[in-house]
């Protein structure tokens, strides 16, 4: 049975393939990942990630164009499936519910957001 | 200057080509590519070098990683692809496969006939199971300056053995010596070969007894029969404890019944043992040889303790006799073991020590056998390569569509093994044909064994080894194709491709020719010998060996009846054979003998008619004679004997033996009675009627010799009734000398005859291959006019080339060795030019018929087909 819970880092992963949208391939989500949380990660490591959430269908990839600073070499552009943003909008509900089920955080939180 | 861009290690790309999946290779490495540029522009280049490492080292994940087992891990497919291409190939090419096929098969057959008389050979005597521990104690004498080794040893060094040197050996048996005695039980009588051992001898040699215990000779009027004398003698009744007499005076009772001695056991010969004990007091002088030291005339076998070792069991009695007898020390005695490891192959002595024997032509056959199948195997590399041409297109097709050199090594490795299994098939059927034969040729009793794992073990790696000597170069060779090359048909053998070929061609006929040359000298040595003077007419020479009492006494009566009956000539007794020696004595004296010389003559006992009836040729003096009465002290000696002795004008001198005063009559041409390969040795001739063990009849020659030996035997039988009457021709024991060397010049002839026609073999299939690629060429020539001479002179003049040189080489070759094998001999024939001329030219000459074959063929061919393909 294929595992349909997203970890922390699957989820970061998955949100900024859709951020990137045309551009997002294994340099450039690294690159984006790295100067959004200020935490280095190895191209391999998201790689293998990509890799896998592609096989569990929340990704989809096809191979995209050349550029010179890549030696002439293609890239493989990954795209969120409507599976993959469902499973990011699960994810994103069950933890609303959460926030919602703690009172005194919550409304903190919730009037600071509305102010 | 501009400085250089900074590139990506380059260590790190080729790291990730070698690990990655195929289908990430293109972008992982772009990725890493995008990210070294980018770093770039903030950091160092040296930073930015080690974070490409680091970014490719963490590509080391099992996602990314090649699957290292090969995507097809069932090779099944492209090893029965290989044969089927293989059974193809030999199918289409039948003229070739035939002689690949054939020529192997023949190869593989001569090895392994080689191979099975080599195991043979080296299995002799294993037989028993401590032959490890088993020796003949043996001495070396010295005579004159001469080392002798003799396998005979006086009686009391039992004694001493016995009792100093007791801890050193398990087992100690004195014995005589086998020879054929009469075996009569009631009526019946045979001969049998057998000899007197003490009763651990059974033990010793691990007797595998069917009736009875191997302690069956401690009663020293017992006797041991093997079971087949027990069959001839008892047929189906029980042999046990039934009575025998040995040679009409010796009662004996059955105490036991073994095996058969196996044919590959020095043993093999004892029909029965009987005791020693009983020997010893069947006759007056064996009494008394109980403390005479210089009385060599027993043998001594031993089992060494487990505990020692016979090296230094050897080292240990070897002043046992020279200290014990003082009067034998002129001739410095020195005891030693010869072990049973080594009877059969290592029993020629020179000096005192040993110098091989059968081991050489152990060696000598392995050489032969391995150099018949190199010729085999490289027959099928000339051909294979040959013909690579014609596969070359196959080998670039294949490589395009996405064969690696390793499995093109396979298939062609796979295709030799199929001949060779092929062959190997062939030859296994051809040695079981040829086995009888090849068995009664090398005097053997090999039989294959079918059902050994061993031999099957062996087979596999022989099967194995044949085809991966025979497939490598061709596997190497074809497999080194460029298929760019080959496919656009640019691809030609170049100016040295077909020079291994030739040397190949070369050492195939050095080979032959080496082999050819020995036989050759083989022969002319065996014919040499045969063609020496032998001193005396073998016509009608019949012997017969006096071996029970009852011979004794009848000389007369049996001279005159026999004459009477006009079917002898002459009848005469003597002490020995006329085609051996048998007694060998010191302790002659004479007028003008150097007192340090210590004398040996052959000593020779026979009566008045021994030289007629021989026909023996008296050079000085005369005969023997009943007309003096001066003869009962008549002694002859033989021209060796003359010189030796140095005596001048010998007839009327005397000559005291044994205290006893003898008179030369005559001097006699010497008679080769011993190897017609050494010198005769020095012999007395002493007429006396009491030493005599053999009966010699000269035949009538206007009679038949079968008729005549009827009538010689009723009157025998009439004399003697208890006696088998058994007799042996002079001429047929004459030519018995002859058979070891006939023996060798037999096999290596065989053995010849099949390298050069394995050779040839090789070199008509390339003849025939080059002719064919010739073909356009010749039609041209023919065209422009060349004729069929000139032609045939072309295609012939580089392979008689390659055999002229293959003569330079193997003459030097064969002299060296020949010369070295003749050398054993004292009588032997000088190597002539001839032989090497006649060699030389009788390659040339097989040579050319070979080639002249398709030569010929391929001149005659008319240029109108041999142009208009295509």
């Amino acid at each position: 049975m294929i595992e349909t819970k997203l970890g922390e880092f699957e989820e970061v992963i998955l949100l900024l393939t859709g951020i990137l949208s045309e551009e997002a391939y294994a340099f450039k989500i690294v690159d984006e990942f790295e100067s959004q949380t200020k935490r280095s990660v190895s191209i391999g490591a998201v790689h293998s990630t990509l890799t896998r959430l592609e096989s569990k269908g929340f990704l989809k990839s096809e191979m995209g164009k050349a550029t010179a600073e890549r030696g002439g070499r293609r890239k493989r552009i990954y795209t969120l499936t409507a599976y993959g943003k469902k499973a990011l909008a699960t994810s994103r509900d069950f933890r609303q519910s959460l926030w919602e089920q703690y009172p005194g955080f919550a409304t903190s939180k919730l009037s600071l957001g509305l102010s | 200057m501009i400085p250089r861009k900074p590139v990506p290690p380059l260590l790190a790309q080729r790291l990730l080509s070698k690990f990655l999946r195929d289908d990430l290779i293109e972008e992982v490495r772009g990725d890493l590519e995008e990210k070294f540029y980018s770093d770039l522009n903030s950091k160092s280049v040296l930073k930015t070098k080690i974070n490409y490492w680091y970014q490719a080292i963490n590509y080391f994940r099992p996602f990314a990683l090649r699957n290292s087992i090969s995507t097809n891990t069932n090779n099944y497919d492209m090893f029965q692809n290989y044969f089927k291409i293989g059974w193809r190939n030999i199918i289409r090419t039948k003229g070739y496969s035939s002689i690949n096929i054939g020529g192997l098969a023949i190869g593989l057959t001569v090895t392994m006939l080689i191979g099975l008389w080599i195991y043979d050979e080296l299995s002799f005597d294993r037989y028993h199971q401590n032959y490890n521990h088993l020796a003949q104690v043996m001495q070396n004498q010295t005579l004159n300056g001469a080392t002798e080794t003799e396998y005979s040893i006086p009686r009391p060094l039992e004694f001493v053995m016995r009792t100093t040197y007791a801890n050193d050996f398990k087992y100690l048996s004195m014995a005589s010596w086998t020879h054929d005695h009469i075996l009569s039980v009631g009526e019946k009588a045979i001969t049998k070969s057998g000899n007197f051992f003490q009763s651990d001898f059974p033990e010793m040699i691990s007797l595998r007894m069917i009736r009875g215990s191997r302690q069956g000779l401690k009663d020293p009027t017992s006797i041991l029969l093997s079971v087949s004398t027990a069959a001839a003698l008892f047929g189906s009744t029980d042999p046990m404890n039934q009575s025998i007499r040995i040679a009409n005076r010796l009662d004996v009772k059955v105490t036991g019944v073994y095996e058969d001695l196996p044919y590959t056991t020095t043993f093999r010969n004892l029909d029965f043992i009987a005791s020693w004990e009983l020997y010893i007091t069947s006759e007056l002088w064996l009494k008394s040889a109980v403390d005479q030291w210089g009385n060599n005339s027993f043998q001594l076998f031993a089992m060494v303790s487990p505990n020692t070792d016979m090296k230094s069991v050897s080292e240990k009695i070897k002043k046992v006799k020279y200290d014990n007898a003082k009067k034998e020390q002129a001739f410095n005695p020195e005891i030693f073991l010869h072990g049973m490891t080594d009877w059969h192959l290592r029993s020629r002595w020179k000096g005192g020590i040993n110098i091989g024997g059968r081991i050489q032509m152990v060696w000598l056959f392995g050489v032969i056998g391995t150099f018949v199948l190199l010729l085999a195997c490289i027959n099928f590399m000339n051909l294979s390569t040959a013909r690579s041409e014609k596969r070359a297109k196959e080998v670039g097709i294949r490589m395009t569509i996405g064969s690696v050199r390793t499995q093109l090594i396979n298939q062609f490795l796979s295709e030799s093994f199929l001949v060779v299994v092929l062959a190997f098939a062939i030859a296994v059927g051809l040695v079981v044909l040829v086995l009888p034969w090849f068995n009664h040729l090398a005097d053997k009793r090999i039989a294959i064994e079918w059902v050994n794992p061993n031999s099957w073990i062996m087979s596999i790696v022989f099967i194995l080894f044949t085809s991966l000597l025979a497939g490598s170069y061709p596997a190497l060779y074809l497999s080194s194709f460029q298929p760019i090359k080959v496919l656009k048909g640019t691809f030609k053998a170049g100016r040295f491709a077909s020079l291994p070929r030739k040397v190949l061609v070369v050492v195939q006929f050095a080979v032959s020719l080496t082999l050819i040359i020995g036989t050759i000298i083989v022969y002319q040595q065996i014919q040499f010998s045969k063609n020496r003077p032998v001193g005396y007419n073998r016509e009608g020479l019949v012997m017969i060996q006096m071996r029970s009492p009852e011979f004794y006494g009848k000389f007369g009566l049996l001279r005159t009846e026999l004459k009477n009956s006009g079917t002898v000539e002459e009848m005469s007794e003597s002490s020995g054979p006329v085609t051996g020696v048998w007694s060998n004595n010191g302790g002659f004296s004479w007028q003008g003998k150097d007192p340090n010389f210590q004398e040996e003559f052959a000593t020779i006992w026979i009566t008045h008619e021994y030289g007629k009836t021989f026909n023996w040729k008296i050079v000085a003096g005369r005969d023997v004679s009943r007309e003096f009465s001066t003869d009962s002290s008549a002694i002859i000696l033989n021209e060796t004997a003359v010189k030796y002795s140095g005596i001048k004008d010998p007839i009327g001198k005397e000559i005291i033996f044994d205290d006893t005063k003898y008179h030369i009559v005559g001097v006699v041409k010497d008679m080769i009675m011993e190897s017609p390969y050494s010198r005769v040795k020095q012999t007395i001739y002493i007429l006396n009627y009491e030493n005599v063990n053999w009966i010699n009849l000269k035949l009538n020659p206007n009679k038949s010799a079968s008729e005549s030996l009827t009538v010689v035997e009723s009157i025998f039988k009439k004399h003697i009734p208890s006696a088998p009457f058994s007799y042996k021709f002079v001429d047929q024991e004459y030519a018995k000398k002859f058979d070891s060397e006939e023996r060798v010049g037999k096999l290596a002839s065989v053995f010849a005859v099949l390298a050069i026609l394995i050779s040839c073999l090789g070199l008509f299939g390339l003849a025939s291959f080059v002719a064919e690629q010739r073909t356009k060429e010749i039609g041209i020539r023919k065209v422009l006019g060349a004729s069929v001479t000139t032609l045939w002179k072309m295609l012939s003049k580089d392979f008689v080339i390659l055999v002229l040189l293959a003569c330079v080489v193997s003459i030097p070759v064969a002299y060296y060795v020949l010369s070295g094998w003749l050398r054993g001999y004292e009588y032997r024939t000088e190597i002539s030019w001839w032989i090497f001329a006649l060699s030389g030219v009788g390659a040339v000459f097989i040579t050319l018929f070979t080639v002249s074959f398709q030569a010929i063929r391929a001149a005659l061919m008319s240029p109108v087909n041999s142009l208009k393909s295509e």
